[in-house]
């Protein structure tokens, strides 16, 4: 294995192609925890302050706040499908491309 | 393979040790005439277990395959890992018990769970797999000071693990007490001796393999016991909870919760109060603390974080996790049946009786379905969950005592006594066991120690160490250019210090005066209740006499814990912190120990400076984000 030395880190990070991949990784990523953490609070928070509408009974003896429970675990797992489908279409292609590129830069294998 | 010689004979030792301990814990199998069933059900799981680790022993050469399995596990392996690793008998038994006992709050309790893999998902799968080696101090040690953030890193993880073993070491005690009957020392003993056995000889390998099939079997019993459950409802979701709610048993235990608050409900109010909130969590902020503590807590859980170097590429790790929680999460969702299932059939007095956690749930719904205690069928899905749940501990206690040991060894005596490179492959591989035996014979010593105390706060404690020092430091030295040694170093310590000092000072330590104002009230309350009881039985109404003898049991049990708790504070007047009352209201620290450790990397970071962390960030944000350097395969 290459001494890490060998390649030039602040040219990857100045490359634009990992410029791009910074920028979209950024966004997509804190955006996504943002709203996870968000959605998950509002069953706590939920439960504790509006018990009144969880409990509006809406299929037959199924209630708001079973079907709002259900719905995190429908949300998590889109959530995950969703960043999983989006970094294997366009997150690994840049990383692998950069990474290929400087590894043979600095006569390394990837 | 001359060479192996001693490592098979002293293999098959360790094998005939473990196996010993099957006619313990047949022999105390609780239906005499089914004894042979357990024994066989056990004996074949462990047997399994035993063979593949006999096979992955083999494969133990280098260090690398004894903590990472080499980096050749699959994503979807891992996946299966993963939820083999999460699902401890907390989850897998408790949460189907606590929606046994409490309805919908034990549901709403699980989600958490499987959010948190949200967080490990986008934030510390991928990066971990591209930066780290062997443990999560590893990264840490890679952009700073090698030496400083090696001992605060291992301290913290041999903190979160020992709280984290303790939990499940007690927890299996009883567990497997309550299951099959025998001593609670020799069922830690034997849960220590098969777990020694497994990653002594195994390592990453066979711990693995251990854990995915605890995870399928697990899986599988859990969708047969859900489809015998919901079949007769035509697997129809509002019908099976009509009937959960029409139950009388339900309806009851709602009663018994409520207490004087039900007074004035109806049967089907009551039955309905059990799908809403508030049975279980009474105040919202605990839960609110519990969730951040959860949410956060299990991207920082060593031996969770170690799942991730298992695997060659990033993009192994993001599948992984996406698998996990496909898992998890379809877990979950049959703990909701299994939990309904079992208080409407098995009812919550009985669940409560056996035991007061209500973790008996899923093996006696498993015995019910199968055609009850006198059955074969009953007796055999028992034995199966039974040995499902010894394998879980196992398992859970397996990946602990790795990422326990992986710190000592690779952090503590590699890193810092021996400065990292100048150790050998052999030394270090044996070195990695000595550290396994020595963590193992201590989980093992703890669990006899800590016989009859209330260990269930420890898991909290230990997510909410893992979410305010562990997360913090490894996401800012991940994704923050100005975070450096300092910082982490104050994460570490402000992190662990504000986690475990709140929690001594919390609601959950024993106050003594508070225990004697709650028993005198019971007991004042006594006379009262029994002139009112007297009053009805003398009425002649016959349906309010029963109704008042059942209150009756009800109070001489209340009367008799109520003196219990007297008699053990007796003399006593401050907790074992020297404190009258809690100084601190929450139950669960994380609210304020997470932002806490957050500070201090923050603060940390900007008063000190490191050029070694400044210098190491392209590198490591390049590294992270790019994978660059990770040859693939081999991994390390």
């Amino acid at each position: 294995m290459a001494s890490p030395s060998s390649i030039d880190w602040s040219a990857v990070i100045a490359d634009p192609r990992f410029q791009k991949l910074h920028r979209r990784k950024v966004a997509v990523l804190w955006g996504l925890m943002a709203f996870s953490v968000f959605y998950y609070f509002l069953l706590p928070i939920g439960a504790a302050y509006c018990q009144e509408i969880f409990k509006v009974r809406v299929w037959g003896v199924v209630n708001v706040g079973l079907l709002f429970a259900l719905s995190e675990f429908i949300v998590a797992w889109a959530i995950a499908a969703f960043y999983s489908r989006l970094a294997s279409r366009e997150f690994d292609r840049l990383a692998e491309e950069i990474a290929s590129d400087y590894s043979k830069r600095a006569g390394v294998a990837s | 393979m001359k060479l192996n010689a001693p490592r098979t004979w002293a293999f098959a030792l360790a094998a005939l040790l473990a196996i010993t301990a099957v006619p313990a814990l047949a022999q105390a199998s609780a239906s005499g005439q089914y004894r042979w069933l357990t024994f066989t059900v056990f004996a074949a799981v462990i047997a399994l277990t035993m063979f593949i680790t006999y096979l992955a022993s083999k494969r133990v050469k280098s260090a690398s395959d004894f903590y990472t399995a080499g980096g050749g596990i699959s994503g979807f392996q891992n996946g299966w890992a993963i939820a083999g690793d999460y699902l401890s008998a907390a989850s897998f038994l408790g949460i189907a018990g606590l929606i046994s006992l409490y309805g919908y709050d034990g549901f709403m309790y699980s989600v958490g769970w499987l959010v948190a893999y949200i967080t490990v998902l986008l934030l510390i799968a991928e990066p971990c797999r591209n930066i780290g080696k062997y443990t999560l101090s590893d990264i840490l040690a890679y952009r700073n000071d090698p030496k400083k953030t090696r001992v605060v890193g291992a301290l913290s993880v041999i903190t979160v693990s020992t709280f984290y073993l303790t939990a499940q070491m007690v927890g299996g005690g009883v567990l497997v007490k309550t299951l099959i009957g025998i001593d609670y020392e020799v069922s830690v003993i034997a849960v220590g001796v098969l777990m020694l056995s497994y990653v002594l000889f195994g390592g990453m390998v066979a711990t693995t393999w251990v854990q995915i099939i605890k995870a399928v079997l697990l899986v599988v019993a859990s969708i047969i016991i859900v489809m015998l459950v919901w079949t007769p409802y035509g697997f129809s979701l509002p019908a099976f909870m009509q009937d959960v709610v029409s139950d009388p048993k339900v309806q009851a235990r709602v009663a018994t919760l409520l207490g004087d608050a039900s007074k004035n409900m109806t049967a089907a109010e009551l039955g309905q109060r059990f799908l809403e909130p508030g049975l279980y969590f009474k105040a919202p902020i605990d839960q609110i603390s519990l969730g951040m503590a959860l949410v956060f807590g299990t991207a920082g859980l060593p031996h969770i974080l170690m799942r991730f170097f298992t695997v060659p590429t990033a993009q192994a790790a993001r599948r992984s996790v996406v698998w996990a929680m496909a898992i998890i999460g379809g877990f979950y969702v049959l703990t909701l049946f299994l939990g309904f299932g079992a208080a409407k059939l098995v009812g919550s007095a009985t669940i409560a009786g056996v035991d007061a956690g209500g973790n008996m749930a899923g093996p006696l719904l498993a015995q019910y379905i199968g055609g009850g205690a006198d059955s074969f069928l009953g007796n055999f899905m028992l034995a199966f969950v039974s040995a499902v749940a010894f394998a879980t501990i196992v398992a859970v206690v397996a990946g602990l005592v790795l990422a326990a040991a992986s710190a000592i060894a690779h952090d503590l005596y590699v890193g810092v006594i021996h400065g990292g490179e100048t150790v050998p492959p052999a030394q270090q591989v044996r070195a990695a066991r000595i550290a396994t035996v020595v963590v193992g014979a201590m989980a093992i010593a703890i669990g006899i120690a800590a016989k009859g105390q209330n260990v269930a706060v420890l898991v909290g404690l230990a997510f909410a160490v893992a979410a305010s020092a562990n997360f913090p430091c490894v996401l800012l030295t991940l994704y923050w250019k100005r975070c450096n040694t300092t910082g982490v170093v104050a994460g570490m310590v402000v992190g662990t210090v504000a986690a475990v000092g709140l929690t001594l000072v919390s609601p959950n330590l024993t106050y003594p005066q508070a225990v004697r104002a709650a028993s005198h009230k019971v007991l004042d309350a006594e006379a009262a209740k029994r002139s009112s009881i007297a009053e009805v039985l003398a009425s002649g109404d016959a349906e309010a006499a029963a109704k008042a003898t059942k209150t009756a049991a009800a109070l001489d049990k209340a009367v008799a814990k109520a003196k219990a708790d007297m008699a053990k504070v007796e003399g006593q007047e401050t907790s074992f912190m020297g404190l009258e009352k809690p100084l601190f209201e929450l139950k669960n620290p994380g609210l304020i120990s997470i932002p806490l450790g957050f500070l201090a990397v923050l603060l940390g970071s900007l008063l000190g400076r490191d050029k070694r962390s400044e210098d190491m960030w392209d590198e490591v944000y390049a590294r992270q984000n790019t994978g660059l350097l990770v040859s693939k395969g081999q991994g390390h």
